[in-house]
């Protein structure tokens, strides 16, 4: 098995997270037309999925692309304990980018990219709710 | 360009060791997964073909004929198995999730391709709702 090549391995996690999407670049009326109900004032929440594929070869010691154990740790430090029950709004990454999960996929592509324990981050997948998601791959 | 996949399950028993460290790496890297009386899982598996639909028929494949071919080339060998004991592939390769996808992948291939329509295109495994591998063939 070990000579077969790439191979990916896939994790998803939860994370529950508030944000408003809201831009100053807007009027409170444009702001309305292009958010609707997500434009609320105070905000609302989902539990989100993250869905994080990972590319490489399988090693020929462990069969394994990555380590879950050591990914876990990864996305852990640096996406669950940022975003988890947090107000995605408040968060720095997103004072100068409405908090939309397209951004919020780029962000968290972008911070695991250069995260993992082995293997390429081949793309990120959110689901906001069961009927939307959202992936970034490394080219996008 | 059309792609169609069609999911299945089995369960099966597994565990995780390599035979050329000892028993205290084992236990260190594989964790829990190294218990040697195994535990197992209910696996989801998803084959995906890739195909023009059939001017005649609509079909990228018939989902009958791949239903049966994901039956007898991997269910009837894996299903309430245990994938280290009962697995000829297994005897060697760590049945990692990663390699179970591989090895899918190496048992499809051959009857997909002789069929002369659909390519396979991917061979995704769930080991649990949380953890899975997938496999596009060598790339």
């Amino acid at each position: 098995m070990s000579n077969a090549g790439k191979a990916y391995f896939g994790r998803r996690y939860m994370m529950s997270a508030s944000h408003r999407l809201h831009t100053p670049a807007l009027s409170a009326e444009e702001n309305r037309a292009a958010y609707g109900k997500c434009n609320n004032a105070n905000g609302h929440g989902h539990n989100y999925v993250v869905e994080v594929l990972v590319g490489g070869a399988v090693d020929a010691d462990t069969g394994m692309v990555v380590d879950l154990v050591e990914l876990d740790g990864a996305v852990q430090e640096r996406v669950l304990d940022r975003f988890d029950h947090a107000n995605l709004n408040h968060d720095p990454l997103f004072a100068d980018r409405v908090p939309t999960t397209e951004n919020l996929c780029r962000t968290v592509f972008a911070l695991l990219r250069d995260a993992l324990p082995a293997g390429e981050l081949d793309h990120v997948r959110i689901e906001e709710t069961e009927n939307n998601f959202f992936e970034c791959s490394a080219g996008g | 360009m059309v792609f169609l996949t069609r999911r299945a399950t089995f369960s099966a028993s597994h565990y995780y060791w390599n035979d050329a460290w000892p028993a205290e790496k084992n236990q260190q890297v594989f964790g829990r997964c190294a218990n040697r009386n195994g535990h197992g899982h209910n696996y989801t598996l998803e084959v995906t073909v890739a195909g023009e639909p059939d001017p005649v028929t609509g079909f990228v494949v018939d989902l009958k004929w791949l239903k049966d071919v994901m039956e007898r080339e991997v269910l009837a060998a894996y299903d309430h198995k245990h994938l280290n004991l009962d697995v000829p592939e297994f005897e060697q390769a760590i049945p990692t999730t990663e390699n179970i996808a591989i090895a899918v992948w190496k048992r499809l291939e051959p009857a997909i391709s002789a069929a002369g329509g659909a390519r396979l295109s991917r061979v995704r495994v769930y080991e649990t709702p949380e953890i899975f591998a997938e496999y596009r063939g060598a790339q």
